[in-house]
């Protein structure tokens, strides 16, 4: 089964110092080791700072509304995934907790719809 | 009356059993809904053969049996589930090979209690406290959910919502039926302990109003206690919280009056404390102290022994029941605990060092907490500061949300004879 760790930052949290980031890196690099030995990488990115997103909705009308950055009120933002193959969500949860981002920030685990039974 | 007289031989049979044939069924098709249902229809075909042909030998193989079979059959009707079926005989398949090296005791037993995978399913960290309790109530004590609902005073369309979207949580995110290995069942075994804690005290802390229409929560506790105490002899967590339970539960009918009022711990009769219980929980607290890794409630539960051991709060061994408040202080620190030590330290020492004791205590982290100023008015009123005590009870009162206990507070604020109060 597969599972979405969703590296979820805050705009509020304290900014990470040079000293930080440069250890932050190493970890992450570590963590993206192990899950590539451990075999259950499908997929994973960092995402580029979230004060060059866009939003965009279309309208009833069909108009397009594109607005700068996501919505105005929510402070969180998602920094950069791992996509996993899984056997149950306790694996999951495990590897949320080693991922360096569950320390700096927070790791959301999202399981991954799955259709195509019925 | 033949109807009846088996209508409540299956309950009986099917309250003891239910959690042990629905961990059964939940192991071998790995669905909770599917074994619920399953377990249903067996219930209900027990209902109309057993009048007839007479209770069997073992009833619960007859229930498992028979729900067995009416899972496998609800698969091959549902086309959604005909695939689940063949996957999940592949997996039962691999289960058996792994297990057949060193599991061959499990494979061999006819009725294998798997309902401590049951419990670390219900009490899944991933799950809502408030899904924990239920779920937990449901699966492993064999409530209803209109049952459940009644005992946490919520409507039964709420608690129906809770458990369903608890048990797609447990489906869809693929929360396994697990019992954690053992380095991860020290993180995990506290969460089912406070579980059953939490049922425990919700019924403790009931009104006697509702109680009437409630299901008797703390019982529902200490027999889930007793359950996990079975699975897990050698846990001495698990000792120490079965023997908290019962230490306290004894003191059930010295508790409250005739009237139905609170009496305190001082002014209990504890000629009606029960022996039996008593009697019990201190083996229990002496098998889990012996163990290693003491942990809070083989503490909480040695004070409630040391509590039980005295004749009147006067012949107490306050030194001793203070001196497990600092261990208990140092293992799980909480400005509760504190409290609960100045309390033991006023009786220790005398009133004022109470006073002294409670105003070292964390204001900020007690606040909104009614025993804080309720522990500070005892103390007060036992020193004749009459006017402060009233104060600090009405205080107390403005806090407290249980009836029973502001009954209480208001039957101490009368007692002192200050005059007027807000009720």
């Amino acid at each position: 089964m597969k599972y979405m760790l969703l590296i979820i930052g805050s705009q509020d949290a304290d900014p990470v110092t040079g000293e930080e980031d440069q250890g932050l890196m190493e970890a992450f690099m570590a963590y993206h080791k192990a899950v590539h030995d451990a075999g259950v990488m499908v997929d994973s990115n960092v995402l580029a700072s979230f004060e060059t997103a866009t939003s965009v909705q279309v309208d009833g009308a069909g108009d397009r509304i594109i607005t700068d950055g996501p919505f105005a009120e929510t402070r969180e933002y998602l920094g950069g995934y791992y996509i996993l193959d899984l056997p149950d969500l306790d694996s999951a949860i495990d590897w949320a907790a080693r991922c360096p981002g569950a320390r700096a920030w927070r790791v959301e685990v999202r399981p991954i719809q799955e259709f195509g039974l019925s | 009356m033949t109807g009846e007289w088996a209508a409540d031989s299956v309950e009986a049979v099917f309250r003891e059993e239910r959690g042990r044939l629905l961990a059964m069924l939940v192991r071998q098709f790995g669905d909770l809904d599917l074994a619920e249902d399953a377990a249903s229809e067996a219930i209900e075909a027990a209902l109309e053969c057993w009048p007839v042909d007479g209770v069997p030998a073992t009833p619960v193989a007859w229930l498992l049996t028979t729900a067995r079979r009416k899972a496998v059959d609800r698969l091959r009707r549902d086309r959604a589930y005909a695939a689940r079926l063949a996957i999940m005989q592949v997996e039962a398949q691999q289960h058996v090979d792994a297990a057949s090296g060193q599991g061959a005791d499990d494979v061999q037993d006819e009725f294998p209690d798997e309902r401590l995978r049951l419990f670390f399913t219900c009490c899944h960290p991933a799950l809502p406290v408030e899904a924990q309790t239920a779920l937990t109530l449901r699966c492993l004590a064999g409530l209803s959910t209109p049952e459940v609902a009644r005992a946490f005073l919520v409507p039964e369309a709420t608690m129906a919502q809770r458990i369903v979207r608890a048990k797609r949580k447990i489906r869809d995110a693929r929360i396994v039926f697990r019992v954690p290995g053992s380095d991860e069942l020290a993180r995990r075994l506290p969460g089912v302990l406070r579980v059953v804690y939490l049922i425990f005290t919700e019924g403790y802390a009931a009104s006697t109003g509702e109680e009437l229409l409630r299901v008797d929560l703390t019982d529902e506790a200490i027999r889930l206690a007793r359950i996990l105490h079975r699975l897990l002899p050698a846990e001495s967590e698990v000792s120490g919280l079965l023997a908290l339970l019962l230490l306290v539960d004894a003191r059930r009918a010295a508790r409250t009056d005739a009237a139905g009022e609170l009496v305190s711990l001082e002014d209990q009769d504890r000629g009606l404390w029960d022996a039996d219980r008593i009697a019990e929980g201190r083996g229990l607290v002496v098998a889990a102290l012996r163990g290693a890794g003491t942990g809070p409630y083989a503490i909480q539960a040695a004070i409630a022994a040391v509590h039980a051991e005295a004749a009147s709060t006067s012949t107490t061994d306050w030194p001793q029941i203070v001196a497990l408040y600092d261990v208990l202080a140092r293992r799980s620190p909480s400005p509760v605990v504190q409290l609960n030590r100045a309390v033991a330290v006023a009786m220790r020492d005398g009133p004022e060092a109470g006073l002294a004791a409670l105003d070292t205590l964390d204001g900020e982290a007690l606040r909104g907490y009614h025993p804080l100023p309720a522990a500070r008015a005892d103390l007060l009123r036992r020193l004749g500061r009459t006017t402060e005590a009233a104060a600090s009870y009405q205080a107390a009162l403005d806090l407290a949300s249980n009836e029973r206990e502001r009954a209480f507070l208001r039957k101490k604020l009368t007692e002192l004879g200050v005059g007027r109060y807000r009720p």
